[in-house]
């Protein structure tokens, strides 16, 4: 911590249009690979659309949460980055449009839309799809009002040093995350509980958020040291940001392994007949080796990867274990979305990296594209100062 | 006395002894980080001791990753790796058991307690490794207690701590070196030979007496707690509990008895009143025979329970076969068979009606077969009846 003051220095520098460039040819490369698919082998193009969305709902929805939580907590070492969190965020905004790939293939892809048996007919007051649509539109209006709300405040400050703005958000958060636990929930027993509706468990809902924080973190981790270690960020950006991001996955990975246990445990205990399908059709053929891989990936890798102070503050480690992370957090999806309509094994095609390559791209070009709006760090923030002071 | 000449006092006393460390009281975290990194530039035997934590303090005095990480990871998995052997040695061969209908090695219900027995011996030896080995437990003194030093590190100011024991050690240097960072107060820290001869260590009397007391003290509290504790009042192993006990008296009802009699004219779950009883036993056989019809159509699961209760519960007189030849070698009257004209040409009410009331030696059987046992084993023996006599519709 230091006492004496230093005056901030930032000078906006443009990202080079190269990354720009990178961005749009994969993203466009992912559009033809998809479009391609959705006339060749549609099934897994809207399954896929499915995998898609929930990966960028999540990451967007988790940097919103980070940046929530930034000023809930009064933490200082993310204040540097996160002007970062705020441009990842800003992915709720284009979650309308993809989700707009699923809606019209509705009825392929969910069973309760057009089947219904006892148990359906008893969910059907909630499983319906006007009420689904309604839920859809009220979730994803509600994080961009937010997520709006916080940027532009965040932005206003830069101008203005204004320190009435971190109050109003710090306040706002307090709101923001009790709805953002019950809108990820829902969002979550909607789009991916709701794919086998005879099955149910509570812990799904924030399994799924666990994967997904440790998914945004990945991504976050990736920009903000590529960013930083090319000098787009600010001076005094060091290892111990980095190596509180790499914290933030390690407890996500643990997180997300202890709720995947509880869920899996508790079912496989109680050894009820309408629990244990989900995890029958998930321990049956060659499903059971991308279980196994999903334990090693998600948990023993991350456990041991990020475990270590010299791994988190190490751009190049660090950066290895976010992308491991987010490859965790795909085949997590990929595990849940999948044997549904692959019951006897996974099979991957194209397709699937299509989709991964739409993801990847459709980052680059957010980043890019907000950077040439925005300054990279929140300079008129009042705790910049004492977050870039930041020290183990 | 003032401060100064307490210090003074202290100096002039202690100067014949030998120097431990050059000391130095600085006011700021800034001025603590910049001397402890000047520090690490020379010294290798310093410390450093302020009144909170002061972040970034490991990468200003050359730290570098501790090791004490490895040992817990080590600690910790072996501990972990012994309690499964343990559980695997208990659950496969020392006792066995089918719990829940799970198998006998039950991995994911052992992940639990294997995940706190990893917590437990990992932080336990963690702090036992620091307390020993880092700490140097059990030894109670040490050259920087009750020095003015440690009073003011301890409250308002940063400490720098020079050992003599580096080798790059000189006491005017040291002295010079702190003063030119800016120290306010620069004072030698001398061994005091009484604290030491006095201080405890691992194989002095004191400190094996007291363990020897805490070790025995806590065997035996845990000894009497779960071997003689629970039996005594008011634990008494919850053998005396405040419930009613069947067959004894009690006070609480009028009648004095605990089990009380249902009241009048309860009928029990499930009861099928028999309405074929008689005082003239062949009037209600044939009442029965005339009123009764079987209500089980005749089905593979049907004839299976038939089998399975007259196999288990009237061959043994009857025999597999219904033709009389008991299993019991004359210790009981053999019956006639099931297979005479008479019993062939019984309705299966007649029959039904035996096996509820008896007859002649046969007791009532309606304790021991359900109402619907008691008509499957009805169609069982027709169809015994029916496999000596065939149609010709059966043998095609």
């Amino acid at each position: 911590m230091s006492s004496t003051t230093h005056a901030i220095h930032y000078e906006k520098k443009n990202l080079p249009a190269l990354a720009g460039t990178i961005g749009w040819g994969v993203l466009i490369a992912g559009l033809a690979v998809a479009g391609a698919s959705f006339a060749m082998d549609p099934l897994r193009a809207k399954y896929s659309s499915i995998m898609l969305f929930m990966f960028l709902a999540g990451v967007g929805v988790c940097s919103l949460f980070m940046v929530a939580i930034e000023y809930l907590a009064g933490a200082v070492w993310s204040t540097p980055l996160r002007r970062v969190f705020e441009i990842l965020a800003s992915t709720v905004l284009f979650l309308p449009l993809f989700a707009l790939p699923i809606l019209p293939f509705m009825q392929d892809l969910y069973l309760w839309t057009h089947e219904t048996d006892e148990i359906l007919a008893r969910k059907a007051a909630y499983l319906n799809q006007p009420f689904f649509l309604i839920r859809l539109a009220l979730i994803l209006g509600i994080w961009i009002l937010f997520y709006k709300l916080y940027s532009s405040r965040s932005l206003k400050q830069d101008t203005t040093g204004d320190q009435q703005m971190t109050h109003k958000n710090v306040k706002m958060s307090a709101l923001f995350i009790p709805v953002f636990g019950i809108s990820i929930t829902a969002l979550a027993i909607d789009f991916l509980m709701s794919l086998e509706p005879h099955w149910f468990s509570t812990m799904f809902g924030v399994n799924f958020f666990a994967g997904s924080l440790v998914a945004a973190l990945g991504v976050l981790t990736i920009a903000v040291i590529l960013l930083n270690e090319n000098g787009y960020l600010i001076k005094g950006i060091i290892g111990d940001h980095y190596y509180s991001l790499g914290f933030g996955m390690f407890a996500g990975c643990v997180f997300w392994t202890y709720t995947a246990f509880s869920q899996g445990m508790l079912i496989w205990y109680a050894n009820l007949p309408e629990e244990t399908p989900w995890f029958l059709h998930r321990w049956e053929g060659s499903w059971k080796v991308i279980t196994i891989a999903l334990i090693l990936v998600h948990f023993i890798g991350p456990l041991f990867g990020l475990i270590q102070r010299k791994n988190k503050r190490n751009p190049h480690r660090m950066l290895f274990m976010a992308a491991w992370v987010i490859f965790a957090h795909m085949l997590d999806l990929y595990w849940i979305v999948v044997p549904v309509f692959q019951p006897k094994g996974p099979t991957l095609a194209l397709t699937e990296f299509g989709f991964i390559a739409i993801a990847v791209g459709f980052l680059i070009v957010l980043v890019t594209q907000q950077a040439k709006k925005k300054n990279l760090v929140a300079i008129g923030d009042p705790k910049l100062q004492r977050g870039l002071a930041f020290r183990l | 006395m003032s401060k100064k000449t307490e210090n003074t006092v202290m100096s002039e006393q202690k100067q014949n002894n030998k120097l431990f460390a050059m000391t130095g009281l600085f006011d700021t975290p800034d001025e603590i980080m910049h001397a402890a990194s000047e520090a690490s530039k020379k010294y290798r035997k310093f410390d450093v001791h302020t009144p909170y934590p002061v972040h970034g303090m490991d990468d200003a005095m050359g730290l570098g990753e501790s090791p004490i990480g490895w040992v817990t990871l080590i600690i910790g998995t072996t501990c972990m790796l012994l309690f499964l052997g343990f559980i695997a040695w208990v659950s496969l061969v020392n006792y066995p058991n089918i719990w829940a209908g799970k198998p006998y090695f039950n991995l994911p219900g052992y992940i639990p307690i294997l995940f706190e027995v990893t917590v437990l011996t990992g932080a336990v030896s963690t702090v036992l490794i620091l307390f020993f080995i880092v700490s140097g437990f059990p030894r109670n003194n040490h050259p920087l207690h009750d020095t003015p030093y440690m009073q003011r590190t301890s409250d308002d100011k940063f400490g720098l701590c020079l050992e003599a024991a580096d080798a790059a050690f000189d006491e005017a240097e040291a002295k010079g070196l702190l003063e030119q960072l800016g120290a306010k107060q620069v004072q030698p820290v001398y061994f005091d030979p009484v604290e030491e001869k006095s201080g405890l260590s691992l194989t002095s009397p004191v400190f094996l007496v007291v363990s020897a007391f805490v070790t025995v003290g806590i065997a035996t509290l845990a000894y009497f707690a779960l071997n003689r504790m629970v039996f005594m009042p008011p634990f008494t192993f919850m053998n005396q509990q405040e419930r009613v006990v069947a067959q004894t008296p009690n006070g609480i009802f009028a009648d004095g008895r605990s089990m009380q009699l249902p009241v009048e004219g309860t009928v029990a779950r499930g009861l099928m009143p028999y309405p074929f009883k008689l005082d003239d036993p062949n009037q209600a056989q044939a009442m029965a025979g005339k009123y009764m019809a079987n209500p089980l159509p005749v089905t593979a699961a049907v004839l299976q329970t038939g089998k399975m209760q007259f196999e288990s519960k009237c061959s043994a007189c009857h025999g597999y076969y219904g033709e009389g030849d008991s299993r019991l070698r004359g210790l009981f009257p053999a019956p006639p068979t099931l297979h005479s004209k008479k019993v062939t040409e019984w309705e299966d009410a007649n029959i039904y009606h035996v096996i509820t009331n008896g007859q002649n030696l046969m007791p009532s059987y309606a304790k021991q077969l359900t109402r619907d046992e008691r008509w499957a084993v009805v169609h069982y023996v027709r169809a015994l009846q029916r496999s000596l006599k065939p149609k010709e519709t059966d043998v095609q």
